[in-house]
């Protein structure tokens, strides 16, 4: 089915999401929609599928124009959608996740699970997954889920099928398969909308790429552009992918974790026998695909894990056990990996929120009471120092945008005495300007002697910050690499393969 | 409360994360406290009870089918089931060590069993008509089975429903109104469905399009309710109390040989329609949820409503009609008190059980079938409570009453076990 | 799959309603700032919405009270052949009413001079007393994002520990009361603990929780006043205790012709302790941050657990100060178990009518207590049940929830930013997907 998007344009009060977007995706072809976080990929599908109504444009599907009052209307349409926050229902089994909302029925208004259980085979037998239609959704691993939702879209016939950030729950072996089923799916005549940010993903498979930047289409690409041609389209302007370093001063073993396990509320082990230690003066950083216990990893070490086994010392005292306070008073620093949930209030303001891990004593506290001047003249200066785009020191924290949200966290972190840095996934979802900013600061860190230890699922900011890298698969540590590991080793490491000749870990 | 003590790895190919396996001691302690708590009363308390007797009467005089009363040697009773009680701690302490978890019947056979120690503790040298405790326990049950039944829907459907208290006083209302104008039941309880929609309808206006606050709505309305009840009842039902406030009531139906069940068939099978209607209720309703097109959408939107709209289901619309028939069914549980056990409207006559019958909804965790059970102990404790005031029992009354709200509380506290509600109840759902 | 490990996201609650910020400037001016804070609170942002819902729900209650007007029933039998009965009978029943309300709440024209004639808004300020009290404790649950609906029980613990120290301590004057106010404060923190305790222990929902304790309370405190020794009066059978002894009585604050007590000024206190606790302390910065996003307050090392506690024992114990007020200074001649008057509930109402800011509870205390003492003189002059009070309050907070629908109501403009709550409701959403 061919499918066209003609001058789309989608408006939230005054930001323009897309701005008159043409998109030609022809029968059987994979078609890339390649854009940075924010560029209005998100947006246009959502309006392809039936969840936002355009402000202007049509969609038409072989010659015929449709309207979308719903996803129903764009399921029944021949549209598909692989979400990028899976759209099942946890609770649910897989054949009920299947069937909801083109329910079939015996007497009685009785559910037809057997006709949703043969359909779930039949397909899956089709692609040669293994599902049993019975499990529960929340008991299957994301790979499998991922599988889940392709079968409830092809289970409607869908014949384009949109598949929205895939690989950034897959380790990189899950997303060669994911790429073959992509091409079986194409030989099959379905037609493919893949958006990504990932450049590498997009030349592997895409028969065609456009490229959207601030909600407008920039331009179109061949596969066989370099990444640096890519990048510039999708930033626009010549970016370096590389980070700025010079040689780490090594310092003594600060941090040192030995034998930690981590057990979340279903009694896993999340976290598996885990070790580890970072020099003062280097970056440590914890690679991996998203979902293999480094959020734990890292909760544990900050005394956010309730269940917690084996020791952490940081220069020779042990955090293991200790309160979220006191291990902020010990001196580190926290970057949490979700910053509108976890590393701010965002009906604080500003100043508010650059005291909101100090809130118990000197020098923001005297007496029980608030020190509202000292605050005031210490946010200024920081909003100074570090950049931050906001009207004043009184402005809502949830008003900021991701990038100076951000420089608000940094600045509250970084303007403590730290003798531990832990940033998670420090640039997830900001601009290419804010993501150098909050490189070279962490970088800066580093240069100023304390260890550092950060996690990220991007490869490319991996190899860029670490001095070291430690993988982790499944919850253990395959092991610890120097920064300058080979990426495809690395790949390989996260897929739960040691790297050849590396340091042997428990 | 837990320790890790093995872990265990996934058999190959599975996937799994390996597992630990934590004790939790939650229930062998709960069980412990129970048993000792049991030695004290039946027991150390009941030393005076020696050589008296417990009666328990099992046939009421009309019944075809006579049982002779069941008669109980106070206190070695009390000792047997101590006895009892101890043992079932104590294996339960054994099958913790095992890292194994203390099965839920072996809990129903510890309460049962504690039941029957307390009754014939506190019936010592009196007679307890075991029918009565039970036809009570239906009489005070009814309005809270119909309450829980409309908060398991609406809260499934992702709508916090704490104005069941509004929606069983307009019910209970509209049904005495109508009932007595028309002089006709059945239009009575039409009426009261229709004014527990009502109640649902602003409910659901104000949370699914307003956005305000659940539990805040719910809270006023209930107020709003009792206002509007109160007043109209004041200024027009008394004044008029003949022509407005005398509802013909629904006869007394019995069922031909499920009625002459020993013990159990007056309680279930002397009942009026309403009652009967209630049972079909709780039946098509749990067929419903689970089972039905209807259940699944209401589900899946209480569960994750972005999920449920991405596949074609309106969101919104399903939760205002199915909180609307939530109203309806509270409703019919409002009518219950003007058509089936009182017989007249009164301001607040529904006296808080709005809220019992949503503690019987989370007692139940959100499950029709349990949480009718649940609206039941909650009824068989009040009732209990009736019972023992008249033989004179040795507990105060007041501490009677207290147990279906200790016992509420102690359920959300989890020590008996944990309540998973929808994950998205009580949250609206914005595109 | 990385969302199951994690803590589990906040119960939705009670959140998003008393989560609006007032983004106003913060001045320097700190006693400035105080007052234009409550002007603010009362008159601005959403002062015209506030009003158009006090407005629209008299409306409401005027058509019902017309409507169940007998003499307006029966002008309504002719209503076509003389249409102006009908109108004049409407307007009597309803002019009639809502000025017996005004001259029962604020000044009573009748009476000869301006002593007399003040007299119902010091009875406005009586019955506003323990609503204030209540809802300060409501509002500061708000804050840090807890529903109380426990004040009744709450105010019963506290009403019976205070006037058991009242009526079966004998201790000098002054001191006597000053002991029993304090015996009450516990009493209110600590039944308000245990629901702070319980969610920090094991996350019980704490409206769950204090629905049932209320009726715990309601129960325990009945048992206390039948049985002897404890709170029943000696010689008596009813359910009732003695009178309070004069040396812990709140005094009267104008003199004996008027109800006013010192109790008041108690609550003025509160009123200032709470602005104090909530916008100048650092216990109150943490309330405040565990309120509007428990998960960055647990990250940026608040005691979250521990917070709930604290906030739930001050809670408890403002909440405590209604009883405390109710049986030292409006009913001393001995209570029953109906001595939390509903107050507890209608609290809930006041701290959101207050949209949870002291200053603002403060005075949709005094209107809701001028509705009361007003709907007590309309009852006993007009006839119209006061139940017609419950309905006014209640449509009042039901309208000022909802912005919207007065604005639609009215034809009013939509402004162009949205509501602040909304934000935070997304956020929630969010989350939950």
């Amino acid at each position: 089915m061919k499918l066209e998007l003609r001058g789309i344009t989608k408006t939230f009060g005054a930001l323009v999401a897309n701005d008159h977007i043409d998109l030609t995706v022809e029968a059987g072809e994979i078609h890339a929609l390649l854009g940075e976080n924010g560029a209005g990929k998100s947006t246009l599908m959502n309006v392809l599928y039936g969840l936002y109504q355009a402000d202007a444009g049509e969609i038409v599907l072989d010659g015929v124009v449709q309207k979308f009052a719903g996803p129903g209307d764009a399921m029944n349409a021949g549209i598909g959608m692989v979400h990028q926050h899976f759209m099942l229902i946890p609770v649910f089994t897989v054949a009920e996740n299947v069937m909801l909302g083109h329910e079939e029925t015996n007497v009685l208004g009785r559910l037809n699970l057997g006709a949703a259980r043969k359909k779930v085979k039949e397909i899956s037998d089709r692609f040669g997954f293994h599902i049993d239609p019975d499990a529960l959704i929340e008991d299957l691993p994301v790979g499998v889920q991922q599988r889940v939702e392709i079968i409830k879209a092809l289970s409607r016939e869908a014949r384009v099928l949109v598949f929205d950030e895939p690989t950034a729950v897959l380790t990189p072996q899950e997303t060669d398969e994911l790429m073959a089923i992509m091409r079986q799916l194409k030989e099959a005549g379905t037609s493919i909308v893949f958006i990504t940010h990932k450049l590498r993903e997009v030349r592997e498979v895409a028969d065609r790429i456009t490229v959207i930047r601030r909600g407008k289409v920039v331009g179109e690409a061949s596969p066989t552009a370099t990444n640096t041609e890519l990048a510039s389209l999708m930033v626009g302007r010549a970016v370096e992918l590389t980070v700025h370093k010079d040689e780490p001063k090594l310092g003594h073993e600060a941090l040192v974790v030995r034998d930690l396990c981590v057990i979340d509320a279903r009694h896993q082990l999340v976290v598996n026998h885990v070790s580890f230690e970072v020099q003062a003066g280097e970056v440590l950083v914890i690679a991996g695909v998203q979902g293999n216990g480094q959020t734990e990893l890292i909760e544990a070490l900050m005394g956010l894990q309730p269940r917690v086994t084996g020791t952490i010392e940081l220069n020779g005292t042990s955090l293991r056990g200790l309160s979220v306070r006191k291990i902020l008073d010990a001196g580190v620093g926290f970057v949490p990996e979700d910053r509108t949930e976890d590393g701010l209030v965002a009906a604080f303001t500003v100043a508010e929120n650059l005291m909101l891990d100090r809130s118990t004593g000197a020098p923001f506290v005297k007496a029980g009471t608030l020190q509202r001047g000292f605050l005031a003249d210490f946010a200024r200066e920081k909003v100074t120092e570090f950049d931050i785009r906001t009207q004043g020191i009184d402005s809502l924290a949830g008003q900021l945008s991701g990038g100076n949200q951000q420089k608000v966290v940094l600045a509250r972190e970084l303007s403590r005495e730290l003798h531990l840095l832990v940033a998670t996934q420090p640039t997830r979802g900001l601009d290419v300007g804010s993501i150098e900013f909050v490189h070279k600061r962490i970088i800066a860190t580093r240069d100023a002697g304390i260890p550092v230890i950060v996690v990220s699922t991007e490869l490319d900011e991996v190899v860029g910050l670490a001095d070291r890298i430690a993988v982790m698969y499944r919850g253990g540590i395959v092991g610890i690499v120097p920064g300058t590991t080979p990426r495809s080793v690395l790949g390989l490491m996260m897929t739960g393969e040691p790297a050849p000749g590396t340091e042997a870990v428990a | 409360m837990s320790t890790i003590t093995q872990t265990v790895q996934p058999s190959q190919g599975q996937p799994a994360l390996s597992t630990v396996v934590l004790r939790s001691w939650k229930a062998a302690i709960a069980l412990s406290i129970f048993a000792v708590l049991g030695l004290l009363i039946f027991v150390l308390l009941g030393v005076d009870t020696q050589g008296q007797v417990s009666t328990f009467r099992l046939s009421q005089s009309r019944d075809l089918i006579q049982l002779p009363d069941l008669v109980l040697p106070t206190f070695v009773t009390a000792v047997v089931s101590s006895i009892l009680l101890f043992a079932m701690a104590a294996w339960s302490i054994w099958i913790t060590t095992h890292s194994r978890k203390v099965p839920l019947w072996l809990v129903v056979v510890f309460a049962v069993v504690f039941m029957i120690g307390f009754l014939t503790w506190a019936a010592a040298g009196s007679t307890i008509p075991v029918p009565g405790l039970f036809v009570g326990t239906i009489t005070l049950s009814v309005p809270l089975i119909f309450g829980a039944l409309g908060g398991v829907i609406s809260e499934r459907s992702g709508v916090v429903n704490v104005a069941i208290e509004g929606q069983l006083l307009a019910g209970a209302f509209s049904s005495a109104v109508v009932a007595s104008i028309t002089g006709n039941p059945y239009l009575g309880l039409v009426a009261a469905a229709i004014a527990g929609v009502l109640v649902s309808f602003v409910l659901a206006a104000f949370s699914i399009k307003y956005l305000v606050d659940q539990v805040i709505v719910g809270v006023v309305l209930n107020v709003l309710v009792i206002g509007l009840t109160s007043f109209f009842f004041s200024q027009l039902l008394s004044p008029n109390a003949a022509a407005l406030n005398t509802p013909e009531r629904f006869p007394r139906i019995n069922i031909p040989l499920l009625s002459e069940i020993p013990i159990l068939g007056p309680a279930l099978f002397r009942q009026t329609f309403i009652v009967y209607f209630m049972y079909v209720a709780v039946a098509v309703i749990y067929f419903g949820l689970f089972h039905t097109k209807w259940g699944l959408r209401l589900r899946s939107v209480g569960e994750h409503p972005k999920a449920a709209d991405t596949v074609g289901i309106n969101v919104n619309g399903t939760r205002f009609w199915n909180v609307s028939l939530a109203g309806a069914i509270v409703g019919f549980g409002g009518a219950y008190f003007t058509l089936g056990s009182v017989g007249a409207f009164n301001k607040e006559m529904t006296a808080g059980l709005g809220f019992i019958a949503l503690a019987a909804v989370i007692f139940g965790r959100w499950d029709p079938l349990k949480a009718t059970l649940a609206a039941l102990l909650f009824g068989f404790a009040s009732n209990l409570q009736n019972v023992l005031s008249i033989i004179g029992s040795p507990v105060p009354s007041e501490f009677m009453l207290m147990l279906p709200y200790v016992v509420t509380i102690f359920a959300v506290a989890g020590l008996v076990g944990r309540s998973r509600p929808p994950a998205a109840d009580g949250k609206p759902y914005i595109k | 799959m990385s969302d199951s490990t994690r803590p589990p996201a906040e119960p939705a609650g009670a959140v998003a309603a008393p989560a609006d910020h007032p983004d106003a400037p913060r001045g320097q001016d700190a006693g400035s700032e105080r007052w234009s804070q409550a002007m603010r609170d009362i008159v601005g942002g959403s002062a015209a919405i506030s009003v158009l819902a006090v407005f629209l729900a008299l409306v409401v209650g005027a058509i019902l009270i017309a409507l169940t007007d007998e003499p307006v029933q029966k002008a309504s039998g002719y209503l076509f052949a003389r249409p102006g009965d009908m109108f004049a009978a409407v307007w009597d029943s309803v002019s009639g009413a809502y000025s017996a309300l005004f001259q029962g709440s604020i000044y009573n024209f009748r009476r000869p001079g301006f002593a007399a004639g003040i007299r119902p808004l010091t009875e406005t300020l009586t019955f506003a007393t323990p609503l204030i009290a209540a809802g300060l404790g409501v509002g500061l649950a708000f804050r840090v994002g807890m529903f109380n609906i426990g004040g009744r029980g709450q105010m019963l613990i506290a009403a019976a520990s205070a006037g058991w120290v009242a009526f079966a301590v004998d201790l000098p004057a002054g001191i006597h009361l000053i002991v029993a106010v304090l015996a009450g404060l516990v009493g209110g923190a600590l039944w308000g603990g245990i629901v702070g305790l319980l969610k920090a222990r094991t996350g019980a929902h704490e409206v769950i929780v204090t629905i049932m304790l209320n009726f715990v309370a309601l129960y325990l405190v009945s048992y206390l006043l039948r049985t002897p020794g404890l709170l029943q009066e000696p010689g008596s059978s009813n359910p009732q205790t003695p009178p309070m002894k004069p040396t812990a009585v709140f005094p009267d604050l104008l003199g004996p012709t008027y109800n006013l007590h010192a109790g008041f000024l108690t609550v003025v206190a509160a009123t200032v302790f709470v602005w104090w606790l909530l916008s100048r302390s650092n216990l109150g910065f943490q309330f405040r941050a565990v309120g509007e996003n428990p998960n960055a307050a647990r990250v940026a090392g608040i005691n979250v657990q521990s917070v709930y506690v604290s906030a739930m024992l001050i809670s408890g114990g403002l909440v405590g100060l209604a009883g405390i007020n109710q049986v030292l200074g409006t009913v001393t001649t001995g209570f029953g178990a109906g001595i939390d008057a509903n107050i507890g509930f209608d609290a809930i109402t006041v701290a959101l009518l207050g949209r949870s800011r002291p200053w603002g509870i403060f005075f949709a205390g005094v209107l809701f207590g001028a509705f009361k003492a007003g709907g007590f003189s309309m009852q006993a002059a007009e006839g119209v049940p006061i139940d017609i009070v419950l309905v006014v309050q209640s449509l009042i907070v039901l309208f000022i929830a909802a912005p919207p629908l007065v604005r639609a109501i009215f034809r009013l403009p939509t402004p162009g930013t949205k509501p602040r709550s909304r934000p935070t409701v997304v956020k929630k959403e969010v989350t939950a997907g």
